[in-house]
Protein backbone atom coordinates (compact mmCIF):
# COMPACT_ATOMS: atom_id res chain seq x y z
CA UNK A 1 0.00 0.00 0.00
CA UNK A 2 2.68 2.36 1.06
CA UNK A 3 4.90 1.35 -1.86
CA UNK A 4 2.22 1.83 -4.44
CA UNK A 5 1.46 5.30 -3.32
CA UNK A 6 5.15 6.01 -3.42
CA UNK A 7 5.55 4.84 -6.98
CA UNK A 8 2.39 6.22 -8.51
CA UNK A 9 1.83 9.85 -7.47
CA UNK A 10 -1.77 9.89 -6.39
CA UNK A 11 -3.74 13.12 -6.58
CA UNK A 12 -3.74 14.71 -3.14
CA UNK A 13 -6.83 13.27 -1.45
CA UNK A 14 -9.02 16.16 -0.40
CA UNK A 15 -9.83 15.71 3.26
CA UNK A 16 -13.30 17.02 4.02
CA UNK A 17 -13.36 19.90 6.48
CA UNK A 18 -16.89 19.03 7.50
CA UNK A 19 -18.08 15.52 8.01
CA UNK A 20 -21.38 14.47 9.51
CA UNK A 21 -22.16 10.77 9.47
CA UNK A 22 -25.41 9.12 10.50
CA UNK A 23 -26.28 12.31 12.31
CA UNK A 24 -29.69 12.54 13.94
CA UNK A 25 -31.26 15.11 16.14
CA UNK A 26 -34.69 15.27 17.67
CA UNK A 27 -36.54 17.54 20.03
CA UNK A 28 -38.95 15.43 22.01
CA UNK A 29 -40.89 13.21 19.62
CA UNK A 30 -40.01 15.48 16.72
CA UNK A 31 -37.10 14.20 14.61
CA UNK A 32 -35.50 17.21 12.97
CA UNK A 33 -32.43 15.64 11.40
CA UNK A 34 -32.61 12.00 10.44
CA UNK A 35 -29.56 9.85 9.75
CA UNK A 36 -27.87 12.64 7.86
CA UNK A 37 -24.63 12.30 5.96
CA UNK A 38 -22.82 15.41 4.76
CA UNK A 39 -19.25 16.09 3.71
CA UNK A 40 -17.85 19.40 2.60
CA UNK A 41 -14.42 19.50 1.00
CA UNK A 42 -11.80 22.13 1.64
CA UNK A 43 -12.63 25.30 -0.28
CA UNK A 44 -15.91 23.92 -1.59
CA UNK A 45 -18.96 26.16 -1.96
CA UNK A 46 -22.10 24.25 -1.00
CA UNK A 47 -25.61 25.64 -1.07
CA UNK A 48 -28.28 24.12 1.12
CA UNK A 49 -31.89 24.54 0.09
CA UNK A 50 -34.88 23.56 2.12
CA UNK A 51 -38.37 24.61 3.03
CA UNK A 52 -38.97 26.13 6.44
CA UNK A 53 -39.03 23.38 9.00
CA UNK A 54 -36.78 21.13 6.93
CA UNK A 55 -34.04 21.16 9.56
CA UNK A 56 -31.76 23.78 7.97
CA UNK A 57 -31.43 25.84 11.12
CA UNK A 58 -30.69 22.83 13.29
CA UNK A 59 -28.03 21.63 10.87
CA UNK A 60 -26.46 25.08 10.80
CA UNK A 61 -26.43 25.33 14.60
CA UNK A 62 -24.68 21.97 14.76
CA UNK A 63 -22.06 23.01 12.22
CA UNK A 64 -21.58 26.32 14.04
CA UNK A 65 -20.92 24.41 17.24
CA UNK A 66 -23.83 26.14 18.98
CA UNK A 67 -25.55 22.86 19.77
CA UNK A 68 -23.55 20.07 21.34
CA UNK A 69 -23.27 17.01 19.14
CA UNK A 70 -23.37 14.63 22.12
CA UNK A 71 -21.14 11.76 21.06
CA UNK A 72 -22.25 11.62 17.43
CA UNK A 73 -19.90 11.42 14.49
CA UNK A 74 -19.34 15.11 13.75
CA UNK A 75 -16.19 16.71 12.41
CA UNK A 76 -16.13 20.47 12.18
CA UNK A 77 -13.05 22.69 11.98
CA UNK A 78 -12.17 24.79 15.00
CA UNK A 79 -11.82 27.90 12.88
CA UNK A 80 -15.32 28.61 11.64
CA UNK A 81 -17.48 31.67 11.40
CA UNK A 82 -21.15 32.43 10.87
CA UNK A 83 -22.91 35.24 9.05
CA UNK A 84 -26.51 35.35 10.22
CA UNK A 85 -29.52 36.68 8.35
CA UNK A 86 -29.77 39.55 10.82
CA UNK A 87 -26.22 40.83 11.03
CA UNK A 88 -26.20 40.47 14.84
CA UNK A 89 -23.68 43.20 15.43
CA UNK A 90 -23.35 44.36 19.01
CA UNK A 91 -24.85 47.86 18.91
CA UNK A 92 -22.69 49.13 21.79
CA UNK A 93 -19.40 48.35 20.09
CA UNK A 94 -18.02 50.41 17.25
CA UNK A 95 -17.83 48.67 13.89
CA UNK A 96 -14.16 47.73 14.13
CA UNK A 97 -14.61 46.32 17.63
CA UNK A 98 -17.47 44.19 16.31
CA UNK A 99 -15.20 42.85 13.62
CA UNK A 100 -12.43 42.18 16.14
CA UNK A 101 -14.80 40.60 18.68
CA UNK A 102 -12.99 37.99 20.71
CA UNK A 103 -9.70 38.34 18.82
CA UNK A 104 -6.53 38.64 20.84
CA UNK A 105 -3.33 40.54 20.18
CA UNK A 106 -2.17 44.11 19.80
CA UNK A 107 -3.00 44.37 16.10
CA UNK A 108 -6.75 43.69 16.34
CA UNK A 109 -7.62 47.13 15.02
CA UNK A 110 -5.31 46.73 12.03
CA UNK A 111 -6.70 43.31 11.20
CA UNK A 112 -10.27 44.59 11.57
CA UNK A 113 -9.43 47.54 9.35
CA UNK A 114 -7.98 45.28 6.66
CA UNK A 115 -11.08 43.08 6.71
CA UNK A 116 -13.38 46.10 6.56
CA UNK A 117 -11.42 47.50 3.62
CA UNK A 118 -11.94 44.20 1.83
CA UNK A 119 -15.71 44.56 2.10
CA UNK A 120 -15.50 48.22 1.11
CA UNK A 121 -16.17 49.71 4.53
CA UNK A 122 -12.74 51.02 5.46
CA UNK A 123 -14.32 54.43 6.08
CA UNK A 124 -16.90 53.20 8.62
CA UNK A 125 -14.34 51.84 11.12
CA UNK A 126 -15.56 53.98 14.02
CA UNK A 127 -19.26 54.06 13.17
CA UNK A 128 -21.92 52.75 15.55
CA UNK A 129 -23.69 49.67 14.10
CA UNK A 130 -27.17 51.20 14.45
CA UNK A 131 -26.18 53.92 11.98
CA UNK A 132 -25.42 51.38 9.21
CA UNK A 133 -27.78 50.40 6.41
CA UNK A 134 -28.87 46.75 6.12
CA UNK A 135 -26.35 46.05 3.37
CA UNK A 136 -23.52 47.73 5.28
CA UNK A 137 -24.33 45.80 8.45
CA UNK A 138 -24.23 42.56 6.48
CA UNK A 139 -20.86 43.52 5.00
CA UNK A 140 -19.55 44.18 8.51
CA UNK A 141 -20.81 40.73 9.48
CA UNK A 142 -18.90 39.28 6.52
CA UNK A 143 -15.75 41.13 7.58
CA UNK A 144 -16.22 39.85 11.14
CA UNK A 145 -16.38 36.31 9.78
CA UNK A 146 -13.41 36.68 7.40
CA UNK A 147 -11.03 38.34 9.84
CA UNK A 148 -10.84 34.95 11.58
CA UNK A 149 -9.61 33.27 8.36
CA UNK A 150 -12.14 30.47 8.87
CA UNK A 151 -11.79 27.03 7.30
CA UNK A 152 -15.58 26.88 7.30
CA UNK A 153 -17.81 29.86 6.57
CA UNK A 154 -21.48 29.38 7.38
CA UNK A 155 -23.88 31.77 5.68
CA UNK A 156 -27.38 31.59 7.16
CA UNK A 157 -29.66 33.24 4.58
CA UNK A 158 -27.40 36.28 4.74
CA UNK A 159 -29.02 38.10 1.83
CA UNK A 160 -32.68 37.33 2.52
CA UNK A 161 -33.38 40.64 4.24
CA UNK A 162 -31.64 42.78 1.61
CA UNK A 163 -33.20 44.53 -1.37
CA UNK A 164 -32.63 42.98 -4.80
CA UNK A 165 -29.88 45.38 -5.93
CA UNK A 166 -27.92 45.08 -2.71
CA UNK A 167 -28.27 41.32 -2.92
CA UNK A 168 -26.68 41.20 -6.37
CA UNK A 169 -23.75 43.29 -5.10
CA UNK A 170 -23.39 41.01 -2.06
CA UNK A 171 -23.27 37.94 -4.32
CA UNK A 172 -20.32 39.46 -6.15
CA UNK A 173 -18.62 40.35 -2.90
CA UNK A 174 -19.07 36.89 -1.43
CA UNK A 175 -17.66 35.32 -4.59
CA UNK A 176 -14.63 37.62 -4.54
CA UNK A 177 -13.99 36.92 -0.86
CA UNK A 178 -14.42 33.19 -1.36
CA UNK A 179 -11.90 33.19 -4.22
CA UNK A 180 -9.42 35.22 -2.18
CA UNK A 181 -9.65 33.22 1.06
CA UNK A 182 -10.92 29.82 -0.11
CA UNK A 183 -12.87 28.74 2.95
CA UNK A 184 -15.37 25.92 2.65
CA UNK A 185 -18.75 27.62 2.47
CA UNK A 186 -22.18 26.38 3.41
CA UNK A 187 -24.80 28.81 2.18
CA UNK A 188 -28.25 28.21 3.59
CA UNK A 189 -30.83 29.85 1.37
CA UNK A 190 -34.42 29.82 0.13
CA UNK A 191 -33.42 31.15 -3.24
CA UNK A 192 -32.88 28.48 -5.91
CA UNK A 193 -31.35 30.94 -8.39
CA UNK A 194 -28.90 32.17 -5.78
CA UNK A 195 -27.86 28.60 -5.08
CA UNK A 196 -27.35 27.84 -8.78
CA UNK A 197 -25.40 31.03 -9.39
CA UNK A 198 -22.97 30.64 -6.48
CA UNK A 199 -22.45 27.02 -5.50
CA UNK A 200 -20.28 24.09 -6.60
CA UNK A 201 -22.86 21.75 -5.20
CA UNK A 202 -26.49 22.17 -4.22
CA UNK A 203 -28.15 20.09 -1.53
CA UNK A 204 -31.84 19.95 -0.80
CA UNK A 205 -32.84 19.10 2.74
CA UNK A 206 -36.32 17.78 3.38
CA UNK A 207 -37.69 16.32 6.59
CA UNK A 208 -34.19 16.01 8.03
CA UNK A 209 -32.69 14.15 5.07
CA UNK A 210 -30.74 15.17 1.99
CA UNK A 211 -33.15 14.38 -0.84
CA UNK A 212 -31.29 15.91 -3.79
CA UNK A 213 -27.63 16.52 -4.49
CA UNK A 214 -26.60 18.36 -7.65
CA UNK A 215 -23.01 19.05 -8.57
CA UNK A 216 -22.56 21.99 -10.92
CA UNK A 217 -19.44 21.83 -13.07
CA UNK A 218 -20.19 24.73 -15.40
CA UNK A 219 -18.14 27.77 -14.43
CA UNK A 220 -19.98 30.59 -12.72
CA UNK A 221 -21.29 33.14 -15.16
CA UNK A 222 -21.83 30.44 -17.80
CA UNK A 223 -24.60 28.59 -16.13
CA UNK A 224 -27.59 29.91 -18.06
CA UNK A 225 -27.50 26.82 -20.28
CA UNK A 226 -27.99 24.38 -17.41
CA UNK A 227 -29.91 26.67 -15.12
CA UNK A 228 -33.44 26.15 -16.46
CA UNK A 229 -33.47 22.37 -16.15
CA UNK A 230 -31.62 22.37 -12.84
CA UNK A 231 -33.91 25.03 -11.48
CA UNK A 232 -36.94 22.93 -12.33
CA UNK A 233 -35.48 19.83 -10.68
CA UNK A 234 -34.59 21.72 -7.52
CA UNK A 235 -37.96 23.44 -7.33
CA UNK A 236 -39.71 20.13 -7.81
CA UNK A 237 -37.76 18.65 -4.92
CA UNK A 238 -38.84 21.64 -2.84
CA UNK A 239 -42.47 20.90 -3.65
CA UNK A 240 -43.00 23.61 -6.27
CA UNK A 241 -44.42 21.96 -9.41
CA UNK A 242 -43.96 23.84 -12.66
CA UNK A 243 -46.75 22.13 -14.59
CA UNK A 244 -49.43 22.75 -12.02
CA UNK A 245 -51.68 25.46 -13.37
CA UNK A 246 -51.73 28.42 -11.05
CA UNK A 247 -55.15 28.74 -9.48
CA UNK A 248 -55.72 32.31 -10.62
CA UNK A 249 -54.80 31.67 -14.29
CA UNK A 250 -57.93 31.22 -16.36
CA UNK A 251 -57.80 28.02 -18.45
CA UNK A 252 -58.77 28.54 -22.06
CA UNK B 1 -57.09 80.80 -1.11
CA UNK B 2 -59.21 81.62 1.88
CA UNK B 3 -58.48 78.20 3.26
CA UNK B 4 -54.69 78.56 3.06
CA UNK B 5 -54.71 81.95 4.72
CA UNK B 6 -56.86 80.50 7.48
CA UNK B 7 -54.43 77.67 7.89
CA UNK B 8 -51.46 80.02 8.08
CA UNK B 9 -53.16 82.23 10.68
CA UNK B 10 -53.92 79.05 12.54
CA UNK B 11 -50.29 78.07 12.46
CA UNK B 12 -49.01 81.47 13.52
CA UNK B 13 -51.57 81.49 16.33
CA UNK B 14 -50.23 78.09 17.43
CA UNK B 15 -46.66 79.28 17.41
CA UNK B 16 -47.69 82.37 19.35
CA UNK B 17 -49.27 80.07 21.92
CA UNK B 18 -46.09 77.99 22.02
CA UNK B 19 -43.95 81.05 22.62
CA UNK B 20 -46.19 82.44 25.32
CA UNK B 21 -46.23 79.40 27.61
CA UNK B 22 -44.35 81.37 30.27
CA UNK B 23 -47.12 83.99 30.53
CA UNK B 24 -49.53 82.10 32.78
CA UNK B 25 -46.95 81.05 35.44
CA UNK B 26 -45.76 84.67 35.62
CA UNK B 27 -49.37 85.87 35.89
CA UNK B 28 -50.01 83.40 38.69
CA UNK B 29 -46.91 84.61 40.56
CA UNK B 30 -48.00 88.21 40.13
CA UNK B 31 -51.49 87.37 41.36
CA UNK B 32 -49.99 85.56 44.36
CA UNK B 33 -47.74 88.54 45.09
CA UNK B 34 -50.63 90.99 44.74
CA UNK B 35 -52.91 88.88 46.94
CA UNK B 36 -50.21 88.85 49.62
CA UNK B 37 -49.64 92.59 49.38
CA UNK B 38 -53.31 93.50 49.84
CA UNK B 39 -53.58 91.03 52.71
CA UNK B 40 -55.75 88.44 50.95
CA UNK B 41 -53.14 85.73 51.73
CA UNK B 42 -51.69 86.26 55.19
CA UNK B 43 -47.98 85.51 55.63
CA UNK B 44 -48.71 82.81 58.22
CA UNK B 45 -50.68 80.94 55.51
CA UNK B 46 -48.26 81.47 52.63
CA UNK B 47 -45.45 83.98 52.27
CA UNK B 48 -45.31 86.23 49.21
CA UNK B 49 -42.94 85.26 46.36
CA UNK B 50 -40.81 88.35 46.99
CA UNK B 51 -40.47 87.42 50.64
CA UNK B 52 -39.55 83.82 49.71
CA UNK B 53 -36.82 85.07 47.40
CA UNK B 54 -35.51 87.40 50.09
CA UNK B 55 -35.46 84.58 52.64
CA UNK B 56 -33.72 82.30 50.15
CA UNK B 57 -31.00 84.90 49.68
CA UNK B 58 -30.51 85.53 53.39
CA UNK B 59 -30.42 81.78 54.14
CA UNK B 60 -27.75 81.36 51.50
CA UNK B 61 -25.71 84.31 52.73
CA UNK B 62 -25.91 83.21 56.38
CA UNK B 63 -24.69 79.76 55.36
CA UNK B 64 -27.66 78.12 57.02
CA UNK B 65 -29.09 76.69 53.80
CA UNK B 66 -25.79 75.40 52.30
CA UNK B 67 -24.81 73.72 55.58
CA UNK B 68 -28.16 71.96 55.98
CA UNK B 69 -28.32 71.09 52.31
CA UNK B 70 -24.90 69.46 52.59
CA UNK B 71 -26.13 67.31 55.48
CA UNK B 72 -29.20 66.22 53.47
CA UNK B 73 -27.13 65.51 50.36
CA UNK B 74 -24.72 63.45 52.45
CA UNK B 75 -27.61 61.30 53.72
CA UNK B 76 -29.04 60.81 50.26
CA UNK B 77 -25.63 59.97 48.82
CA UNK B 78 -24.77 57.47 51.56
CA UNK B 79 -28.16 55.77 51.23
CA UNK B 80 -27.91 55.68 47.44
CA UNK B 81 -24.41 54.25 47.42
CA UNK B 82 -25.46 51.41 49.73
CA UNK B 83 -28.84 50.79 48.08
CA UNK B 84 -27.66 51.00 44.48
CA UNK B 85 -24.53 48.98 45.26
CA UNK B 86 -26.49 46.18 46.94
CA UNK B 87 -29.12 46.27 44.20
CA UNK B 88 -26.47 45.83 41.50
CA UNK B 89 -24.70 43.01 43.34
CA UNK B 90 -27.94 41.11 44.02
CA UNK B 91 -29.17 41.58 40.45
CA UNK B 92 -25.87 40.26 39.07
CA UNK B 93 -26.08 37.22 41.34
CA UNK B 94 -29.71 36.53 40.43
CA UNK B 95 -29.37 37.44 36.77
CA UNK B 96 -26.22 35.56 35.87
CA UNK B 97 -26.63 32.24 37.70
CA UNK B 98 -29.57 29.89 38.12
CA UNK B 99 -28.51 29.14 41.70
CA UNK B 100 -28.37 32.84 42.48
CA UNK B 101 -31.80 33.37 41.01
CA UNK B 102 -33.25 30.62 43.18
CA UNK B 103 -31.60 32.00 46.30
CA UNK B 104 -32.00 35.75 45.81
CA UNK B 105 -34.99 36.54 43.65
CA UNK B 106 -37.91 35.37 45.78
CA UNK B 107 -36.84 37.04 49.04
CA UNK B 108 -36.17 40.29 47.17
CA UNK B 109 -39.53 40.10 45.43
CA UNK B 110 -41.21 39.59 48.81
CA UNK B 111 -39.38 42.44 50.54
CA UNK B 112 -40.08 44.83 47.72
CA UNK B 113 -43.80 44.75 48.47
CA UNK B 114 -43.10 46.48 51.80
CA UNK B 115 -43.57 50.23 51.61
CA UNK B 116 -40.17 51.51 52.73
CA UNK B 117 -41.59 54.24 54.92
CA UNK B 118 -43.63 51.74 56.91
CA UNK B 119 -40.31 50.33 58.12
CA UNK B 120 -39.28 53.52 59.87
CA UNK B 121 -40.60 52.47 63.33
CA UNK B 122 -38.64 49.23 63.09
CA UNK B 123 -35.54 51.01 61.87
CA UNK B 124 -35.78 53.47 64.78
CA UNK B 125 -35.98 50.56 67.22
CA UNK B 126 -32.95 48.95 65.56
CA UNK B 127 -30.80 51.94 64.77
CA UNK B 128 -31.95 54.68 67.17
CA UNK B 129 -32.79 58.17 65.98
CA UNK B 130 -29.44 59.25 64.60
CA UNK B 131 -28.24 59.22 61.01
CA UNK B 132 -28.33 55.44 60.61
CA UNK B 133 -32.11 54.87 60.25
CA UNK B 134 -32.39 57.70 57.71
CA UNK B 135 -29.59 56.29 55.56
CA UNK B 136 -30.93 52.76 56.01
CA UNK B 137 -34.39 53.81 54.82
CA UNK B 138 -32.98 55.43 51.68
CA UNK B 139 -30.77 52.40 51.03
CA UNK B 140 -33.70 50.02 51.46
CA UNK B 141 -35.99 52.00 49.17
CA UNK B 142 -33.45 52.49 46.38
CA UNK B 143 -32.28 48.88 46.29
CA UNK B 144 -35.41 47.55 44.61
CA UNK B 145 -35.74 49.69 41.49
CA UNK B 146 -32.07 49.06 40.71
CA UNK B 147 -32.37 45.32 41.37
CA UNK B 148 -35.56 44.86 39.36
CA UNK B 149 -34.41 46.81 36.33
CA UNK B 150 -30.95 45.32 36.13
CA UNK B 151 -32.25 41.79 36.72
CA UNK B 152 -34.88 42.18 34.00
CA UNK B 153 -32.29 43.76 31.74
CA UNK B 154 -29.94 40.81 32.16
CA UNK B 155 -32.71 38.28 31.65
CA UNK B 156 -34.04 40.12 28.62
CA UNK B 157 -30.79 40.05 26.64
CA UNK B 158 -31.31 39.01 23.03
CA UNK B 159 -30.37 35.32 22.86
CA UNK B 160 -29.39 35.73 19.21
CA UNK B 161 -26.57 38.07 20.22
CA UNK B 162 -25.35 35.54 22.77
CA UNK B 163 -25.45 32.85 20.05
CA UNK B 164 -23.43 35.11 17.77
CA UNK B 165 -20.88 35.64 20.56
CA UNK B 166 -20.62 31.92 21.19
CA UNK B 167 -20.21 31.20 17.47
CA UNK B 168 -17.16 33.48 17.53
CA UNK B 169 -15.70 31.56 20.43
CA UNK B 170 -16.27 34.03 23.26
CA UNK B 171 -15.84 32.59 26.74
CA UNK B 172 -18.61 32.77 29.32
CA UNK B 173 -16.89 35.69 31.02
CA UNK B 174 -16.50 37.56 27.75
CA UNK B 175 -20.16 37.01 26.92
CA UNK B 176 -21.08 38.57 30.26
CA UNK B 177 -18.81 41.61 29.91
CA UNK B 178 -19.14 42.17 26.15
CA UNK B 179 -22.78 41.27 25.57
CA UNK B 180 -24.95 40.76 28.67
CA UNK B 181 -23.91 43.75 30.76
CA UNK B 182 -23.86 46.34 27.95
CA UNK B 183 -27.24 45.06 26.81
CA UNK B 184 -28.65 45.47 30.32
CA UNK B 185 -27.14 48.92 30.87
CA UNK B 186 -30.06 50.96 29.47
CA UNK B 187 -32.42 49.15 31.86
CA UNK B 188 -30.02 49.70 34.77
CA UNK B 189 -30.03 53.42 34.06
CA UNK B 190 -33.83 53.47 34.08
CA UNK B 191 -33.66 51.85 37.50
CA UNK B 192 -31.03 54.34 38.61
CA UNK B 193 -33.14 57.29 37.57
CA UNK B 194 -36.05 55.86 39.52
CA UNK B 195 -33.81 55.22 42.53
CA UNK B 196 -32.67 58.86 42.52
CA UNK B 197 -36.22 60.18 42.66
CA UNK B 198 -37.15 57.64 45.34
CA UNK B 199 -34.10 58.76 47.35
CA UNK B 200 -35.33 62.37 47.36
CA UNK B 201 -38.82 61.25 48.34
CA UNK B 202 -37.62 59.12 51.26
CA UNK B 203 -35.17 61.83 52.29
CA UNK B 204 -38.01 64.32 52.78
CA UNK B 205 -39.91 62.03 55.13
CA UNK B 206 -36.95 60.42 56.88
CA UNK B 207 -35.43 63.77 57.71
CA UNK B 208 -38.52 64.85 59.58
CA UNK B 209 -38.41 61.86 61.94
CA UNK B 210 -35.94 63.49 64.22
CA UNK B 211 -33.09 65.59 63.01
CA UNK B 212 -30.79 68.26 64.33
CA UNK B 213 -29.53 69.25 60.91
CA UNK B 214 -30.57 69.02 57.29
CA UNK B 215 -33.40 70.39 55.18
CA UNK B 216 -35.98 68.45 57.20
CA UNK B 217 -34.70 70.05 60.40
CA UNK B 218 -34.97 73.45 58.73
CA UNK B 219 -38.57 72.77 57.72
CA UNK B 220 -39.53 71.44 61.17
CA UNK B 221 -38.07 74.52 62.84
CA UNK B 222 -39.84 76.80 60.38
CA UNK B 223 -43.11 75.03 61.07
CA UNK B 224 -42.71 75.64 64.83
CA UNK B 225 -42.22 79.37 64.20
CA UNK B 226 -44.82 79.48 61.39
CA UNK B 227 -42.17 80.72 58.95
CA UNK B 228 -43.95 79.80 55.71
CA UNK B 229 -41.25 81.61 53.73
CA UNK B 230 -38.58 79.18 54.96
CA UNK B 231 -40.88 76.22 54.33
CA UNK B 232 -41.41 77.32 50.72
CA UNK B 233 -37.65 77.86 50.29
CA UNK B 234 -37.06 74.26 51.44
CA UNK B 235 -39.75 72.98 49.08
CA UNK B 236 -37.99 74.80 46.24
CA UNK B 237 -34.71 73.18 47.21
CA UNK B 238 -36.31 69.72 47.30
CA UNK B 239 -37.76 70.33 43.84
CA UNK B 240 -34.32 71.40 42.68
CA UNK B 241 -32.81 68.23 44.15
CA UNK B 242 -35.29 66.08 42.22
CA UNK B 243 -34.52 67.95 39.02
CA UNK B 244 -30.77 67.69 39.55
CA UNK B 245 -31.02 63.95 40.25
CA UNK B 246 -32.89 63.42 37.00
CA UNK B 247 -30.48 65.55 35.01
CA UNK B 248 -27.45 63.74 36.40
CA UNK B 249 -28.79 60.36 35.23
CA UNK B 250 -29.56 61.89 31.85
CA UNK B 251 -25.97 63.02 31.65
CA UNK B 252 -24.76 59.51 32.47
CA UNK B 253 -27.14 58.11 29.84
CA UNK B 254 -25.90 60.44 27.14
CA UNK B 255 -22.32 59.37 27.81
CA UNK B 256 -22.86 55.64 28.39
CA UNK B 257 -25.44 55.09 25.67
CA UNK B 258 -23.76 57.11 22.94
CA UNK B 259 -24.32 54.16 20.60
CA UNK B 260 -28.06 54.66 20.58
CA UNK B 261 -29.51 56.79 17.78
CA UNK B 262 -30.52 60.14 19.21
CA UNK B 263 -34.27 59.68 19.53
CA UNK B 264 -34.69 62.58 21.90
CA UNK B 265 -33.58 65.16 19.36
CA UNK B 266 -35.88 63.68 16.75
CA UNK B 267 -38.96 63.94 18.93
CA UNK B 268 -38.52 67.62 19.61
Amino acid sequence: MNMISHIIPMPQPIRPVVRLSRFSRSFGANTVLDDLHIEIAQGEFVALLGRSGSGKTTLLRTLAGLDTADAQDVTIPTSRAVVFQDARLLPWKRVWRNVGLGLKGADVRDRAEAALREVGLGHRLDAWPLTLSGGEAQRVALARALVREPKLLLLDEPFAALDALTRVKMHGLVMALWRAHKPAVLLVTHDVDEAIALADRVLVLDKGRIVVEERISAPRGQRTGIAAALRERLLASLGVERDEPLPFVKAE
Amino acid sequence: MAKTSQRSTNRSWQSTLQRSRWVSPIALMLAWEAASRIGLIPTRTLAAPSQVLGTLWSLIVSGELPANLAVSLGRAAAGLVIGVGLGIVLALIAGLTREGEAAVDSPVQMLRTLPALALSPLFIVWFGIGETPKIALIAFATLFPVYLDLYNGIRGVDVRLIDAGRSFGLSRGQIVTDIVLPAALPQLLVGLRYAFSVAVLILVVAEQINASAGLGFLINNARDFMRTDIIVVCLLVYAGLGLAADQSVRLIEDRALAWRPKARGGLK
